[in-house]
């Protein structure tokens, strides 16, 4: 066994994702009540610790404490599992986000994989079978309702989704996200090119269908995550909670978690994708490979990059959210179906015709 | 003649839902900044800050009883306030000064005077109605209480709000 391969994992998953997106996750629900009440003129949680940070702790102690309740009516085993469906998967997809360049030689990723787009978005496709079995389990109208909702939705986008990431893996050439935070590293983001070879009418004509990609991506990112504009499986109006109606104290917590952990991981992605991952902009820092070796501090500037920006996309999620009125269903899944699967497919064909003029 | 509104035709562009996101983010953003920057001001900060300083005159808040300069109790429990309050708050058991008593012309005084503070409307009937400017309603606003027995303010809990209040009409007065 190489032991060094399995203590480096180690230390990168504890580091990744328990010390950094855990924390990311409670600091977005409090930036979300902070954020959203500025918006609205109000003041919202300023009472526990400095600014009201220590909020989420609060909000977490009271989630441990409450009473665990499981009505009799449920089925218990897929009752208990689907908050840890949500969850799980969400946390699962870390693994392949590089959030750095290299430390000390350990390159920052905690499993730098060759297929990264496909490994996230099949374990985050795993996410629909929390909420489905929730729906399910509950044994009761609004989760049920809820929890079909949720399925086709989330099964709908999962398509626009995949397809609008296919023009940039064609642009790329390569599936490794590692590779492709290089490779935008050296010649400028995929959405501003406005360094290295991207500074060309090749890279400006390619950030088109890049940014048709990345209002897809985004959308369906939405979508995915049942955030506001798309939250149907849960819109309160009409299903009270949706497929969570039924859960109480920490299993309720799961799934209040595992959405803002899916919203961390995708905006990660995102960033990942079309804001050029850890790296800085006009190609400072740069490292001279993937495999090169870099000073430590570079390594820790770069993780920096990634997690502030991270935090901007968060930030502009819970914007959106508090900005947009929520879909009709029809119209939700007609713009799902009708427009950004077309245009998805469309975009890739564009794609290709470009890069063959291009070559 | 009947006035027809017409169904406006949307643009290309403002069928791509885009601009409208746009415009949407302007006005939630020029919220937020103000707010941030501190232009804004929002909600006061409630246990720091209070509107005691801010209370109009005309406030109306728990009812109280007050003594007048002699610390007599100016209510003569004619019950009148109870008879007019519309949710029943206040239960009076009325008794007779003993005529030992520097005040026996007064004739009736209450035993007990109780005021439920859960059925309290602050409508202030009962200080328009008392005959003896005797029942006031101050500017105490937080009335609370971890039990329904602690809601209701007794005689001397009333007084205590009240307190004595000088330059009132003295009806029972030598000086009058």
């Amino acid at each position: 066994m190489d032991w060094q391969l399995i203590i480096a994992s180690v230390i990168k998953i504890v580091g990744f994702v328990f010390l950094t997106t855990l924390p990311l996750v409670a600091l977005s629900v409090w930036a979300e009540r902070r954020v959203s009440a500025a918006i609205q003129d109000r003041v919202g949680p300023n009472r526990v610790g400095p600014l009201g940070l220590l909020q989420p702790v609060a909000d977490g102690i009271k989630f441990l404490l409450k009473e665990d309740f499981t009505p009799s009516h449920v089925r218990k085993g897929y009752f208990w599992l689907a908050p840890a469906l949500t969850m799980v998967p969400a946390l699962m997809t870390c693994a392949v986000l590089p959030f750095g360049s290299k430390i000390f030689g350990e390159k920052m990723v905690i499993a730098d994989l060759d297929v990264g787009p496909l490994f996230v978005f099949a374990i985050a496709s795993l996410t629909v079978y929390g909420i489905v079995l929730a729906g399910w389990a509950s044994n009761s109208k609004y989760p049920f309702l809820g929890g079909v909702r949720s399925t086709s939705q989330m099964i709908s986008y999962e398509i626009s989704l995949g397809l609008s990431v296919v023009p940039l893996i064609m642009i790329y050439g390569d599936l490794n996200l590692g590779r492709i935070v290089q490779n935008q590293a050296e010649h400028g983001w995929a959405l501003l090119p406005l360094w290295g070879e991207g500074l060309s009418l090749k890279g400006f004509i390619l950030a088109i269908p890049v940014f048709i990609s990345f209002i897809i991506f985004t959308t369906s990112m939405f979508a995915e995550t049942n955030r506001l504009p798309f939250d149907l499986p849960e819109c309160e109006t009409e299903l009270v909670a949706g497929y969570h109606t039924e859960y109480s104290s920490m299993k309720f917590a799961l799934f209040f978690l595992g959405e803002y952990a899916a919203m961390i991981i995708g905006s990660g992605l995102a960033v990942t994708l079309f804001f050029g991952g850890w790296s800085l902009p006009f190609g400072w820092l740069t490292p001279e490979s993937v495999d090169a070796e870099v000073p430590w501090w570079h390594g820790l500037i770069h993780i920096g990059t990634f997690f502030a920006k991270v935090i901007a996309f968060i930030l502009f999620f819970i914007v959106v959210r508090w900005t947009l009125p929520r879909f009709r269903y029809d119209q939700l899944m007609r713009l799902g179906w009708v427009f950004f699967f077309e245009i998805a497919l469309f975009n890739v064909v564009l794609t290709a015709i470009l890069l063959i003029i291009f070559k | 003649m009947a006035i027809v509104c017409e169904r406006p035709k949307l643009k290309w562009w403002e069928h791509l839902y885009l601009p409208a996101l746009a415009k949407g983010m302007r006005v939630t953003l020029g919220h937020f900044f103000k707010i941030v920057s501190g232009k804004k001001k929002v909600t006061m900060q409630y246990p720091e800050e209070k509107w005691d300083d801010h209370m109009p005159e005309h406030y109306r808040g728990a009812p109280a009883l007050v003594t007048d300069e002699q610390d007599r109790e100016r209510c003569v429990a004619c019950q009148l306030c109870e008879f007019i309050c519309p949710p029943r708050a206040i239960t009076i058991h009325p008794e007779e000064i003993p005529s030992d008593d520097k005040w026996a012309k007064v004739e009736k005084r209450p035993q007990s005077f109780d005021i439920d503070m859960i059925r309290c409307i602050y409508c202030g009937l009962c200080e328009e109605v008392c005959p003896e400017q005797a029942i006031f309603l101050r500017k105490d606003y937080a009335i609370t209480g971890t039990s329904r027995a602690e809601m209701v303010h007794d005689k001397s809990k009333l007084y205590e709000i009240g307190g004595k209040r000088v330059g009132l009409v003295n009806k029972w007065n030598e000086l009058k």
